[in-house]
């Protein structure tokens, strides 16, 4: 056979001693769309850059164009394993801007369907760990009790993973009694399932050894990087926008904010964990609280907002009158007052802001979303430099990262 | 001693005099401007003055005022003082024909996407900014969507071939 003269090696490529590895765009390791170019020397990373925006859908660009209720199912779409929390996020930046006051028993079921998200939000991170430890009986057991949490949502909005659930003002219509039974129904069995979930990983040797003093993080730094949520407390921060900043009378409950000591994936892990509990605790309580109204006070699942909240379907149906207010609701025909918010709650992953700017118009002039992974995963490259790559995976599924947050 | 906004407000003008401007209060939270040439001064005495400490990012944008000629581009900063639990917000404005602008990614790490982003939806130039380039939207994208002069498309209009949609 002829030599070959042909081949031409680009500049330095015999001489470069590491490795440049495509993890991404879509990857079994990467649990979304996430592109990581690393350098990698044996399989030691050298150095990493994230590239973001494969679900980019111009959430803000929208915004500009809808009213209210339209954003709302926006929202659904950033962080989709805990979309409740976005709705009701947004419909509290909503209330506050327009300054509605809500009745307290709104207040408390927000809380509990805010709280089942963070459960549900908490179970995926948490056994998605386990899977990329090599953990795979975990993620498909605690699916059982998700599954618990989607048909609670599903009775009470009738969707169950981008749900769209609550109106400005409270909800859409009472909570049905098959909504309690069902809500009992995990209060009573998912508690036990924690338990064994985190006997199967919190001392188990393989897992420790995995996630101890990996993508570890010190309080200092996690500041400046703008961490929130689980991740900022696990690294010994106690910030928490429900203690801090009290949404839907959440100063009504008496809960505890755990944090870690070493920012690793070992203690966002436990302190997940922990709030799994916290927030069954929560949901004890707001359901305590919503058993003890009498009378009238019983019955209330929304705010007396006609401006704002929509008319009953019956009359929407039958009278004239309602069907023309609700058609002025959805398409926006209310004018905003002029001004401008910033409105947080705790998100699955911290600190999900809304900055809404309003010029007198019928929808926002701005919208700006404050997205917490968005602003975390810059750090991804500190925390995961000089590990091995195998750790690198399993820090980007502690982060808790979503695509649909991630890109807006 | 806790502190009020009334404080930061009488801390800030000893301290910048009448460069710092426009105090507001909307729903608890103070706001303020001055021009874009001293941010870095006024985000960094934010940061390292105990009394003050706002050493959290919480969030960084842009709005595009378009009828505010001479200052038609806004980069919008959220402060955050944790301990004392007090939020800021403070807005600096720049020129759309000149849009440079100091980045604030040496004092907060955070703010590195976050000016990207802004860079990326705005055109707003951050000088000394390590890695300005887009971020959510295409490398080879050449305007900024989120100005005001790209409206999104009018949903009524009626000159589309409806049947390349699949609504025909």
């Amino acid at each position: 056979m002829e030599h070959q003269t042909n081949i031409i090696l680009p500049k330095g490529s015999i001489e470069k001693t590491t490795t440049t590895l495509n993890i991404g765009p879509t990857h079994p390791a990467t649990h979304g769309v996430f592109q990581n170019i690393m350098e990698v020397d044996g399989e030691r990373v050298v150095s990493t850059e994230q590239t973001v925006g494969y679900i980019h859908r111009a959430f803000e660009k929208l915004a500009e164009r809808r009213p209210l209720y339209q954003i709302t199912p926006i929202t659904d779409r950033l962080n989709y394993c805990s979309s409740p929390i976005n709705n009701m996020g947004w419909h509290i930046t909503c209330e506050r801007f327009l300054k509605l006051e809500l009745p307290k028993r709104v207040d408390y079921l927000r809380v509990i369907i805010m709280e089942l998200a963070r459960i549900s939000d908490h179970l995926i991170c948490n056994s998605i760990v386990g899977v990329d430890t090599g953990a795979y009986t975990g993620f498909l057991y605690v699916m059982q009790y998700r599954e618990l949490i989607y048909e609670i949502y599903e009775e009470v909005c009738g969707s169950r993973l981008t749900t769209n659930i609550g109106r400005i003002g409270g909800f859409e219509r009472n909570f049905t009694n098959t909504a309690f039974t069902k809500l009992e129904k995990f209060l009573d069995e998912y508690p036990k399932v924690l338990r064994e979930f985190e006997n199967l990983f919190a001392r188990n040797r393989i897992f420790m050894e995995r996630t101890q003093g990996t993508g570890g993080i010190s309080a200092e730094r996690a500041m400046n990087y703008g961490f929130t949520g689980p991740n900022l407390r696990a690294a010994g921060v106690d910030y928490d926008v429900r203690v801090q900043q009290p949404y839907s009378s959440y100063q009504d409950f008496d809960f505890k904010v755990p944090v870690g000591t070493t920012g690793d994936n070992y203690d966002r892990f436990l302190v997940r964990n922990a709030e799994m509990y916290e927030s069954i605790s929560i949901i004890k309580q707001a359901y305590q609280k919503i058993q003890n109204f009498k009378g009238a006070e019983a019955e209330v699942y929304h705010a007396d907002v006609p401006e704002y909240y929509l008319p009953k379907k019956e009359d929407v149906y039958t009278k004239m009158e309602a069907l023309i207010w609700h058609f002025k609701i959805i398409m926006g025909e209310i004018e905003l007052p002029k001004g401008q918010i910033y409105s947080a709650v705790e998100g699955g992953n911290g600190e999900l802001g809304f900055y809404l700017i309003s010029d007198g118009g019928r929808t926002p002039f701005r919208l700006h979303f404050r997205r917490p992974c968005f602003i975390y995963y810059q750090a991804f490259e500190e925390l995961i430099k000089g590990g091995m790559l195998s750790d690198a995976v399993v820090t980007l599924s502690s982060l808790n990262l979503i695509a649909g947050e991630l890109d807006a | 001693m806790a502190l009020s906004n009334e404080t930061i407000q009488n801390q800030l003008i000893e301290k910048f005099g009448d460069q710092v401007l426009n105090f507001s209060t909307a729903s608890g939270i103070l706001s303020f401007e001055s021009s874009k040439e001293i941010n870095l001064k006024v985000l960094q005495y934010l940061y390292e003055e105990p009394s003050l400490a706002f050493t959290f990012l919480t969030d960084l944008c842009g709005v595009n005022y378009p009828d505010n000629i001479g200052a038609e581009l806004v980069v919008v900063y959220h402060l955050h003082n944790f301990s004392e639990n007090i939020r800021l917000r403070y807005s600096i404005s720049t020129s759309i024909n000149e849009t440079a602008v100091f980045t604030a990614s040496k004092l907060f790490e955070s703010a590195n996407w976050m000016e990207r982003e802004t860079y990326d939806f705005f055109g707003i130039n951050f000088i000394g900014h390590p890695n300005l380039k887009r971020i959510l939207n295409v490398d080879e994208m050449d305007y900024f969507p989120l100005r005001k002069e790209y409206p999104l498309e009018d949903q009524t209009r009626i000159d589309k071939d409806d049947e390349m949609f699949g609504r025909g």
